[in-house]
């Protein structure tokens, strides 16, 4: 078989209609037989959180506060019009409604495609968060030369 | 050797690639496929991503209006690779 194809993410937005982006991608493309790799930097971060409300993590009372403000995959919002939070939660109503896949049954299908998440390692030191603070299925974290060595050779996109 | 059944006619970007590429890596060698698929993308695209990943394409058949469907079969390559069209 021919070598693979590969995708490579930089996820810096925690935008809920941004993360649909993100993992409709990942997820496409996994599904289509590519390598994909996500790097999630500052709020992406939050898509990777293994609390997905609004909880204090992190160390210090600072980052224990702003991770608290921040919220997880529960509380990503909508980047136009949140309207505090109800938007996120209208849209998946229609995306449902509609037969488009939620974030949560993209995420999932990232998951089970073998998506390849990375946390990178600046952005966890400024919210004070660990590797623990993230879901199991976080492969690494990274900083800016091994992305770059692991997204070499492939199609590279940041939202 | 089993046969199992796939509707995506219902599904959208990108689940339609997703579910199939689930239900591919669960198939035994000798199972086969049938996937019910609707015209646009999915026809255009499934197919295609099927054969580059070494499955056999055994048919494309149009069903009823903007519906098709493939049967796909997992065999184990020896040799010359796959002679799917």
């Amino acid at each position: 078989m021919a070598e693979k194809n590969k995708l490579s993410i930089i996820c810096m937005s925690g935008d809920f209609d941004k993360a649909i982006a993100v993992f409709t991608l990942a997820s496409g493309a996994a599904a289509v037989n590519y390598e994909v790799n996500v790097f999630f930097t500052f709020w992406g971060l939050n898509n990777l959180k293994k609390k997905t409300g609004r909880r204090f993590i992190g160390k210090g009372f600072l980052a224990r506060f702003f991770n608290f403000l921040l919220g997880g995959r529960d509380n990503l919002p909508l980047s136009r019009l949140n309207f505090a939070g109800a938007s996120p939660l209208l849209m998946t109503g229609m995306m449902k409604s509609r037969n488009v896949a939620t974030l949560a049954e993209l995420f999932q299908a990232s998951i089970a495609l073998g998506v390849n998440f990375y946390a990178c390692e600046m952005a966890m030191h400024v919210l004070g968060l660990t590797k623990d603070d993230f879901i199991p299925e976080v492969k690494g974290v990274l900083g800016v030369a091994s992305f770059l060595d692991l997204s070499k050779g492939g199609q590279t996109l940041f939202i | 050797m089993s046969i199992y059944k796939l509707d995506i006619t219902k599904d959208r970007c990108p689940m339609t690639f997703v579910k199939t590429k689930l239900h591919l890596e669960q198939l035994e060698d000798g199972d086969t496929l049938e996937v019910l698929l609707s015209e646009g993308e999915p026809l255009e695209k499934v197919p295609k991503t099927v054969i580059e990943q070494g499955f056999q394409l055994l048919e494309n058949v149009h069903v009823k209006d903007k519906i098709h469907r493939l049967v796909i079969r997992k065999l184990t390559v020896t040799g010359v690779g796959n002679n799917s069209r």
